[in-house]
């Protein structure tokens, strides 16, 4: 049941109680208990809204930035990774295998604010060996929604 | 000068939807509940192979009876999901879908004036089909009291010492009906007692919802007698690419092969590389695409039980068969209404046989906010229906 739930709103969070469970043939009140305690569990983290700001005014720009650093001994990468994950504008930050540590994703106002960003805070941080910063200069698909093309049904109307 | 056509072909009437079809080409704006197909697009890693097929060249007929690992796949996903065992190099065919491997069964078997079993409602090639092979059709009503299944009781009526062929259409193309193991335990009975010969076509074998879909070829004593037709359209979502397969003894197979290397050479290269693929990686795909039927069947079910419209809860396919008997009038007059005043497209269930009369096949291959706006309008249209009924 809880992969099921999960499945439909993790594509449409604004489902309501009463379709969720018609479509999951449950009892509205299991569904609603399930749904507190992924909360209260922490599987369910938000319902946040998924936005193409490109075609909005709003000037956004986004900016993926591999970062080396140094583990520190007793912490590993926790110390540095919250220091970074703490400022607001950074959106994600995962810690990676392979070439380089962390991968952290920023959002800012502008290339300038990036930078600034870049420069000022996060290479100058204890342990941080070095950063290469890539912005993002379109976005085709965004949590498994492609933004560039509509859904169209070219189906014929009517077939046996 | 002469009449340049063939009596048996002039005398076939013309697919009922086809009327509806003319219709709604003209209405922009309509939505339809009326496709025969999935809305999904075909998952991109098969269409990803039939563009790689493409690139490697591979643009050349294959063997009549279609690509050996092809064939071979496909008799380990009959194993796999029927546990029954057949030799793919003498008892399969890739056919161009499921219904050329509808015609060359009845082809290959029938001899003129031997009887087929059909029944109704059922997708609309059956008849004509075996009226093209020189069978006689014998049509058998299935019931909404028995949930469209046919029962043992039925076929026993409708067998004379003519009958050759029981065609067995399930999961069911309108009604969403199935027929369960112990259902098809009872008819395969009275089959191996007639000795008749069943095509069963399983193309919605994988859009069930309820138990998974048994083949009557897997009950004892029926492979032998039986021609299992599935293909690629419905769990796949290929329908435009073409694609079935028949498995059937040798002896009825040798015969379908000659028909099929003479009338269509082979089926689409193309579609058969992607097939290959299909088969060996997509089993992840269908789950998730019943699972995305399952809830709008659920959905559609809850609309039209607080509509108060009657309908029994099919269990296969992607149509609901409600009745609309209770408003007076056919089932033509009112998916005729349905259009023209709601704009909402749905067929007539007579276009699926006379014993359709007073359904309506609604298909639920769309998705949830589109069933949602459909629904609306179906609500307003009957509610008025009650009202006028109501003044009158």
């Amino acid at each position: 049941m809880r992969e099921q739930i999960l499945a439909i709103i993790e594509k449409n969070s604004r489902i309501d109680l009463k379709e969720l469970a018609i479509i999951l043939g449950a009892e509205e009140i299991d569904i609603a208990n399930e749904l507190k305690a992924m909360e209260e569990e922490g599987i369910i983290c938000g319902y946040h809204t998924m936005i193409d700001w490109e075609k909005t005014s709003i000037e956004k720009v986004t900016a993926l930035i591999e970062v080396r650093i140094t583990p520190q001994r007793g912490q590993g990468y926790d110390n540095i990774a919250e220091r970074i994950y703490k400022y607001p504008e950074v959106n994600s930050v995962y810690l990676i295998s392979g070439g380089y540590d962390l991968m952290v994703t920023l959002d800012g106002k502008s290339l300038k604010a990036v930078s600034s960003f870049v420069s000022d805070k996060l290479s100058t941080l204890d342990g941080v060996l070095s950063t290469a910063t890539h912005f993002i200069l379109k976005k085709y698909k965004d949590h498994g929604t492609i933004l560039t093309k509509k859904y169209e049904d070219t189906r014929e109307k009517v077939t046996p | 000068m002469r009449n340049p056509l063939a009596d048996k072909i002039v005398e076939i009437k013309p697919s009922g939807i086809r009327k509806f079809f003319d219709i709604v080409s003209e209405m922009k704006d309509a939505i339809s509940l009326g496709v025969g197909e999935p809305d999904f697009d075909t998952p991109w890693h098969i269409r990803d192979e039939g563009i790689y097929s493409l690139e490697k060249g591979r643009t050349f007929y294959t063997s009549n009876a279609g690509l050996k690992e092809l064939k071979v796949e496909i008799t380990k996903y009959i194993k796999r999901t029927q546990d029954i065992s057949y030799d793919a190099n003498h008892e399969v065919i890739v056919t161009v879908g499921g219904s050329e491997a509808i015609d060359l069964a009845l082809r290959a078997m029938i001899n003129p004036g031997e009887e087929v079993l059909i029944p109704q409602p059922s997708y609309v090639s059956y008849e004509p089909c075996a009226i093209m092979a020189d069978a006689v059709p014998v049509i058998i009503e299935l019931k909404e009291e028995n949930e469209f299944r046919l029962t043992a009781q039925e076929l026993r009526e409708a067998i004379t010492d003519k009958t050759k062929i029981l065609i067995l259409p399930f999961p069911n193309n309108p009604t969403g009906a199935i027929m369960e193991k112990s259902d098809l335990e009872e008819i395969a009975e009275i089959i191996r007692e007639k000795d008749i010969f069943v095509i069963s076509d399983e193309i919605y074998a994988e859009l069930t919802y309820k138990n998974k879909h048994v083949s009557i070829a897997s009950i004892p004593g029926m492979q032998e007698r039986t021609v299992l037709i599935n293909g690629f359209s419905k769990a796949y979502a290929m329908t435009g690419w073409r694609l079935g397969y028949a498995c059937a003894p040798k002896e009825i197979m040798e015969q379908m092969i000659k028909i099929h290397q003479f009338a269509i050479m082979c089926a689409p290269t193309t579609s058969q590389y992607a097939a290959v693929e299909a088969l060996r990686n997509g089993d992840d795909d269908v789950a998730s695409m019943r699972e995305s039927y399952n809830q709008r069947r659920r959905f559609l079910m809850n609309a039209f039980r607080e509509m108060g419209l009657e309908c029994f809860e099919p269990y296969g396919a992607f149509y609901v068969f409600p009745c609309i008997k209770e408003f007076g009038m056919s089932s033509d007059e009112f998916a005729e209404r349905l259009l023209r005043e709601e704009k909402v497209a749905v067929v007539p269930g007579t276009a699926f046989g006379d014993c359709g009369e007073g359904f309506l096949r609604i298909s639920y291959a769309y998705s949830l906010e589109n069933l949602k706006i459909a629904l609306d309008k179906i609500q307003d249209f009957i509610t008025r229906l009650r009202a006028e009924k109501q003044s009158v």
